[in-house]
């Protein structure tokens, strides 16, 4: 069956029981549809998407050679595979099928008017058969995927998935940048909410990490190069100097997060009894904190800031933290006093609220201040330390004298993590973190294919957060691997190079780096990086890229059918 | 005399605004059938002329439609979208037609009443606005001619390059590590825009008969001295040529652009 031929269209009306055909007057389409150009055939069937209407379908492109395809039905979000399989069965590339919106778009929200609705619905077929017209086959390459996996990062989220791919029998290299794995977990002390101590659980993986024989382990090792595409990442590592290049399939980024150091803020860095909460877990780690009688925790250093450019997101642990540092201390020292300038306690989640009450019958002080008048630190080297802070729930200035101040401030985003992001080609959002493809519906892959990310590297989170992320990546990341190829898209853009004058501006565009430039200067589209979204199209200065199966001429072609045409 | 019945093209993006269509479909929420839909894969899609197409083509109305900020399947085509019909909307304003007939919008999969309440708006809209003099018993030939101006400016490396480029010249910064503040680059703009209609212009009224300064400064209701300028600037680039000198006056006539 040629397709380069004349269109001959065969148009499939639906009634979809009363659906349609209850308020659109469907003989009526078809009659209609019969006058358009290049419509070789049209019928109206009762279900087209039945078993009786598909291979009623399929003996009409047979017996009437037709070689492009419109059923006016319901939405393409739906049914458009069903009716492209249809056309695959009798021997018709599945892109050579066209569908006409008259359900949803028609008869469902127009039943008052029968009248204009079947007006509505013979201009939207006229639409569909215009741009079926110049419809043309295309194709989706299938790649190969190797099932292998390179894990970014040896903390609790990256020690995770690897652990989860190794048991599913995939090659896994698990790289860290220090010289142990264990990552944040390493510097904590007891974890909430059941005071588990922290070396306890690192022991635990690092030791089914090491003794799994299909994860190989780079410790003291970074990131160098990277380049290929799902299925086929060329990734160089470079381990204390020597480098080696890895071949794998894909790649989960869980470069973690870091603790902000809080440089000139609250006197921290001045004397040695100002600290961070991380600092307070080594102390408390190593048993070197020495009987403290008055601590004062200050939450939201450094985050929430709620101004241009600043860290303005919520750190999500560091109010479950102090409260369990607080009781922590309780616990240790049981007359020190303990309290905790909040501006809002976001205790969330089953068991972060009740360790807040806990702390509250333990005497735990928490007091409210406005972030427009936060505490004030006074520390002269000799004299005490003393704390100022408003308390906005009893309106009144308060003074404290602590012997031990303690800093909560957010995890951000690494240096490496930020290099990271360039050399994958992978975006940070505004608050620095990595940034997945879709806040709801692809939480834990990238734009990219082949790529994912868990834990804190994209949010401050728990550590019961980052391993439920983490397992979701590594099932995320087994899919591909398990089927061991990958269809690509068929609707990419493609590169006139005789009218690229190499300006860029495409390059800047693509959201997924699949435009490169060549040795020759000209914009080269890689196939299989491009999800054909149609942005360097719609902008390319020169107008040298085109889109398939979404071309200027067809999408013109539907937009202008039911018009009245060029008025000269 | 029946009512003004609008005749409105919708491009609405696959993942979002089409889905949000459908909502509307489903749970039967009535909205006037005056629009008709065209489905692309990302409301970024839409390059400039292909408005500008279908107004020429009479088109009463043009809605784009596509997802919310931040909410966009390809990361921010949206965004690329919402500079280009700014653009266009510059543009337009100087075809003579109302920039109103042009709306870009955002409907979220789940918003099936909003999608509703947008078309019901915008239809009624361009009720009152009346039909496109396109599309009249005597159609506009100067708004046709300024809206074929417009799509050649929309489709010229000048201007597209612009836009496109917008986000990244004001938003992160140029090769020279400079930002620039965007009520500079609208300046910017605004002054290109103009331009590149006006040469449009210039080009299209000089294609079929030779025109003098003068006669183009009337045809173009700009001030001689602002046509020279951008004759010279049009010579440069070869798109104009000195084809006659009637006594001492200079006569141009437009040259083929490839």
């Amino acid at each position: 069956m040629s397709e380069s031929k004349q269109p001959r269209i065969g148009v499939f009306v639906c009634h979809c029981g009363v659906n349609i055909g209850g308020v659109v007057n469907v003989p009526e389409v078809v009659e209609y549809a019969m006058t358009l150009p290049n419509v070789a055939y049209a019928e109206e069937n009762l279900y087209t998407c039945s078993s009786e209407g598909l291979s009623k379908l399929g003996e009409a492109i047979r017996k009437h050679e037709l070689n492009r395809v419109v059923v006016a039905s319901c939405t393409p979000r739906t049914h458009e595979p069903l009716f492209r399989g249809a056309c695959e069965e009798v021997g018709l590339n599945k892109y050579l099928f066209h569908m006409a919106n008259i359900r949803e778009h028609c008869s469902w929200v127009h039943p008052k008017e029968p009248g204009r609705a079947t007006e509505k619905a013979k201009e939207i077929v006229k639409m569909a058969v215009a741009k079926a017209a110049l419809l043309e086959p295309q194709t989706e390459p299938e790649i190969e995927v190797q099932p292998s996996a390179l894990v970014i990062g040896g903390g609790v989220s990256g020690m995770t998935t690897a652990l989860s791919l190794a048991n599913q029998n995939f090659d896994v290299h698990l790289i860290e940048i220090q010289d142990t794995l264990g990552g944040r977990l390493k510097d904590l002390y007891k974890l909430y909410p059941n005071d588990t101590l922290s070396s306890e659980v690192l022991e635990e993986y690092v030791q089914a990490v090491r003794s799994n024989p299909k994860i190989v382990v780079y410790t003291s090792s970074k990131v160098k190069h990277a380049d290929g595409f799902i299925g086929n990442f060329k990734v160089t590592v470079n381990q204390e100097g020597k480098e080696e290049t890895l071949d794998v399939g894909t790649i989960i980024v869980a470069t973690g997060a870091e603790v902000l150091e809080p440089k000139g803020m609250y006197c921290y860095g001045e004397r040695d009894n100002i600290i961070t909460q991380l600092e307070l877990e080594r102390l408390m780690r190593e048993k070197k904190l020495e009987n403290p009688t008055n601590v004062v925790m200050i939450q939201c250093v450094g985050a929430r800031e709620g101004k241009e450019g600043g860290r303005n997101y919520c750190s999500r642990i560091c109010c479950a933290v102090a409260v369990k540092n607080a009781l922590e201390i309780k616990e240790m020292f049981p007359n020190a006093e303990v309290s905790v300038l909040y501006r809002d306690m976001q205790t969330y989640g089953k068991d972060f609220e009740e360790q807040y009450s806990r702390a509250r019958e333990k005497s735990v002080q928490f007091i409210r201040y406005d972030a427009k008048n936060p505490p004030q630190v006074t520390a002269s080297p000799d004299a005490k330390c003393i704390v100022r802070v408003h308390d906005i729930l009893i309106n009144e200035t308060l003074e404290l004298e602590p012997d031990l101040v303690v800093l909560s401030t957010p995890l951000v985003q690494t240096e490496e993590a930020k290099e990271l992001s360039k050399i994958l080609k992978v975006p940070l959002g505004a608050d620095g973190f990595f940034f997945e493809a879709h806040v709801k519906l692809r939480p834990v892959d990238f734009a990219t294919d082949g790529i994912y990310v868990c834990g804190t590297a994209h949010s401050p989170k728990t550590i019961p957060e980052s391993i439920a992320q983490a397992y979701a990546a590594a099932s995320r990341a087994s899919i591909p691997m398990a089927v061991k190829k990958v269809r690509t898209e068929a609707i990419t853009s493609f590169v006139d190079e005789n009218k690229c004058s190499g300006c860029g501006t495409c390059v800047k565009l693509c959201p997924y780096s699949a435009i490169q430039k060549d040795e020759h200067g000209i914009a080269r589209v890689n196939d299989v990086l491009c999800k054909g979204c149609g942005v360097c199209a719609a902008s390319c200065p020169e107008k040298a890229i085109g889109m398939r199966h979404f071309s200027d001429a067809q999408v013109l072609a539907e937009a202008t059918a039911s018009l009245g045409g060029r008025r000269k | 005399m029946t009512e003004f019945e609008p005749k409105i093209i919708g491009f609405l993006c696959n993942w979002c605004s089409y889905a949000g269509a459908d909502l509307a479909g489903i749970s039967r929420i009535q909205y006037p059938p005056n629009i008709r839909v065209v489905r692309v894969m990302c409301s970024g899609r839409i390059d400039p002329v292909i408005p500008l197409e279908v107004l020429i083509n009479g088109a009463d109305g043009v809605l784009i439609l596509g997802c919310h900020p931040g909410d966009c399947h390809y990361a921010e085509g949206n965004l690329y979208e919402e500079r280009k019909i700014k653009m266009l909307k510059r543009l337009l304003t100087l075809t003579g037609l109302e920039p109103e007939r042009l709306r870009l919008e955002w409907v979220s999969a789940s918003e099936g009443q909003r999608f509703a309440n947008v078309v019901t708006e915008f239809t009624d809209q361009i009720k009152k606005l009346g039909p496109t003099p396109i599309s009249t018993e005597n159609p506009s030939q100067k708004i046709l001619e300024n809206l074929e101006a417009a799509k050649n400016a929309a489709s010229g490396f000048r201007l597209r390059v612009l836009v496109g480029r917008e986000r990244e010249l004001t938003e992160k910064c140029n090769v020279y590590a400079e930002k620039i503040p965007q009520e500079q680059f609208d300046l910017l703009l605004e002054e290109v825009v103009k331009d590149e209609f006006t040469r449009q212009k210039i080009h299209l009224l000089t294609r079929y008969q030779p025109l003098s300064v003068k006669a183009l400064a009337e045809a173009t209701g700009l001030k001689p001295s602002s046509v020279l300028k951008q004759i010279v600037d049009m010579r440069r680039r070869n798109m104009i040529a000195v084809s006659d000198i009637k006594g001492t006056t200079p006569l141009y006539k437009a040259l083929e652009v490839s």
